[in-house]
């Protein structure tokens, strides 16, 4: 087998490497946890192999790699799922493999102490395969599938501390929420489905024209209702807080891509299916007086909105908290609003150079995002680890006996902030530059936030590192190498895309913007044409 | 292909651009200027002595945990201040899953009327 086949088969075998290996990890545990463990790190790694493989042919020779399961021929009327992976898919499954590596490297030492391990690491497997699935999938009700086995497998890892209640009423939240979310998703594409006898999502959106119909729109809606709810915008974030401080610090760390999976998911629904729809020669929805009322426009400002609403709630909500990790999870909510404000706002000017370039901010933020969070979430399970502590208020002097940790808190914490020379600063000029040229409004209150956003983590480390040794936690040491080895990864990964912006803007970020902005290259890959 | 020089590239944001390496560069060399300049001051500090007790105007000093201001404490003039927004946001988030189904089929009511509808 050379490295063309694997090539060829990459998308194929990125789901199957960790669903197999769900499947063997309670076998291999019977036989000894470290092997078992090893086992783990060695799947993630062979799927992580995979995913470089792919992504760069994907982003570096530009390719577009589809993988059919089923009938080759695209006429003949059989069941077939059929995945198609352009710079976008490329760009997502890199955060999901960056995120899933680090989470098994952490375990080793933070869950050591627990039982049910054969369990867990199981789940994880099965969450990145699921994860995996909807960044790479193109048909609709494959991406149900593989949402479906991505809550529930998120649901039982949330609640994976079952002897403490609120992880469970957590779990028991986040099922409900994503049950709902999906069940309305799977309303939409029965609705797609009974209209156009398709669900690929290239077929799909060759079909929907301009002026879409009254079935489209009423889809389009369930899509965005259902999708917005799983990504946790504003007010339907609630989910949240509650299932990102309650799970396990390594598991939360997923979860931050199993989130941003959902937001990919919306905009490959907004700007690839519904993408004919929002082109500046569409039909106008409609004439009210002189003003056309387009799709671009009218979901920009309905994006845009939400954005802005989930900025400052997000930001406000955090620097209320007292617990380090809900801390995390609204400043989290917030940095979503950061990217569906670009986005929103790339929409909004679809077709100009600042509408690009915000689109290109919106998604260089989903990965900084996902690297920066994922940090602090680290470090919050560390200081967990270390003092079996969650309140803000209970914290202090912890620099002293954690030097590494505070270093990679305070990487983070400027990272996030979006302080140069990190990696935030990069995207969010490229934000606040994009969007004052759309509205001034905008892009003052995006940086006031993000001001707010440093304040903050400013609280959070003076509460938690700063000031007198607490004599409670005189014996307090450093946590163990392995979950050192993974914030370090991810520290180094941050200050890596914080030094050279231009250089991963180049080669991941314009790929994926250009095959959001452009779904012609989307369509005519599966169903031919220019 | 990656190249090695596109390593040094600035980044062009449209209007703007950004180099980090120039950046640090400059912060290096404010550092350095900051540590010569230190090296000018008074060198009275002693270890073991009185000099290393928090002074606090002549009061006797807290134990260790009394003294740490804690995380509820920091900008409780800033959250005092917004209490009316905070009243609202305390009240949005009431931590019942009801009320989460119910802030979804609000907001899907509103996106139906504004894209079903328009």
């Amino acid at each position: 087998m050379n490295m063309d086949t694997i090539l060829t088969h990459s998308p194929a075998l990125i789901i199957a490497v960790p669903l197999l290996g769900a499947f063997l990890t309670p076998l291999i545990s019977r036989i000894n946890d470290k092997l078992r463990n090893v086992f783990v790190i060695l799947t993630v790694g062979l799927t992580g192999f995979l995913v470089s493989l792919l992504s760069y042919d994907v982003l570096i020779n530009g390719k577009i790699h589809t993988y059919v399961f089923g009938s080759q021929d695209i006429g003949s009327p059989v069941v077939r799922i059929l995945f198609e992976v352009d710079g976008m898919n490329a760009f997502m499954i890199i955060i999901g493999a960056i995120l899933v590596f680090v989470a098994v490297v952490y375990s080793w030492a933070f869950m050591k102490e627990n039982t049910g391990l054969d369990k867990y690491y199981t789940l994880i497997l099965l969450m990145a395969a699921g994860m995996f699935g909807m960044m790479l999938t193109g048909d609709m009700f494959n991406f149900f599938v593989f949402l479906e086995i991505t809550s529930i497998s998120s649901c039982a890892l949330i609640a994976f501390w079952t002897n403490k209640g609120k992880a469970v009423e957590a779990g028991f939240k986040y099922i409900v929420i994503s049950t709902i979310g999906a069940l309305f998703i799977l309303f939409a594409i029965a609705i797609l489905y009974g209209q156009y006898n398709a669900l690929n999502m290239a077929v799909l959106a060759n079909s929907i024209q301009s002026p879409m119909t009254f079935l489209d729109k009423t889809a389009l809606v369930l899509l965005i209702a259902g999708l917005a709810m799983k990504a946790g915008i504003v007010p339907m974030h609630m989910w949240l807080p509650d299932a990102y401080g309650r799970a396990p610090a390594s598991v939360t760390l997923i979860l931050v891509g199993t989130t941003q999976a959902s937001l990919y998911a919306l905009f490959r629904m907004v700007f690839t299916v519904y993408g004919n729809s929002l082109s500046l020669d569409a039909e106008p929805l409609r004439q009210i007086g002189e003003v056309d009322i387009t799709l671009n426009g009218l979901l920009g400002v309905i994006i845009v909105l939400l954005a802005i609403i989930t900025i400052i709630v997000g930001v406000l909500m955090a620097l209320k908290q007292s617990d380090f990790k809900r801390t995390i999870a609204f400043a989290a909510v917030a940095e979503i609003g950061y990217m569906f404000l670009a986005v929103g706002a790339g929409l909004w000017a679809i077709g100009t150079t600042h509408g690009m370039m915000a689109l290109k901010g919106g998604i260089f933020h989903i990965i900084n995002d996902a690297l920066d969070v994922g940090l602090l979430f680290l470090v919050a399970g560390a200081i967990y680890y270390a003092t079996k502590e969650t309140s803000l208020n209970k914290m202090g002097g912890l620099a002293r006996n954690m030097k590494y940790t505070t270093i990679f808190f305070l990487i983070g914490l400027l990272a996030v902030s979006g302080m140069p020379p990190m990696n935030g600063f990069a995207s969010k000029l490229l934000i606040y530059e994009s969007t004052y040229l759309i509205n001034p409004i905008l892009a003052i209150v995006a940086i006031l936030c993000s001001i707010l956003l440093l304040a903050v983590f400013v609280k959070v480390f003076h509460s938690a590192f700063l000031g007198p040794k607490i004599p409670r936690f005189n014996d307090v040491k450093e946590v163990p190498k392995s979950m050192l080895i993974a914030m370090g990864l991810l520290a180094c990964v941050i200050i890596f895309f914080g030094l050279f912006p231009d250089l991963i803007v180049n080669n991941i970020v314009d790929p994926a913007a250009n095959a959001l902005a452009n779904n012609s290259n989307y369509i005519s890959q599966i169903i031919g044409g220019p | 292909m990656i190249t090695w020089e596109s390593f040094l590239e600035t980044f062009e944001t449209g209007s703007g651009f950004w180099n980090p390496l120039i950046w640090i560069t400059a912060i290096v060399i404010a550092f350095l200027v900051v540590y010569i300049l230190r090296g000018y001051g008074k060198k009275e500090y002693k270890e073991k002595t009185e000099q290393i007790k928090a002074f606090l105007s002549g009061n006797p000093e807290y134990e260790k945990e009394k003294m740490h201001i804690k995380g509820s404490n920091v900008y409780w003039g800033f959250t005092e201040s917004l209490k009316w927004i905070y009243k609202a946001l305390e009240k949005m988030h009431t931590g019942n899953v009801s009320d989460y189904i119910l802030w979804f089929v609000v907001i899907m009511g509103i996106l139906f009327i504004l894209v079903g509808v328009i």
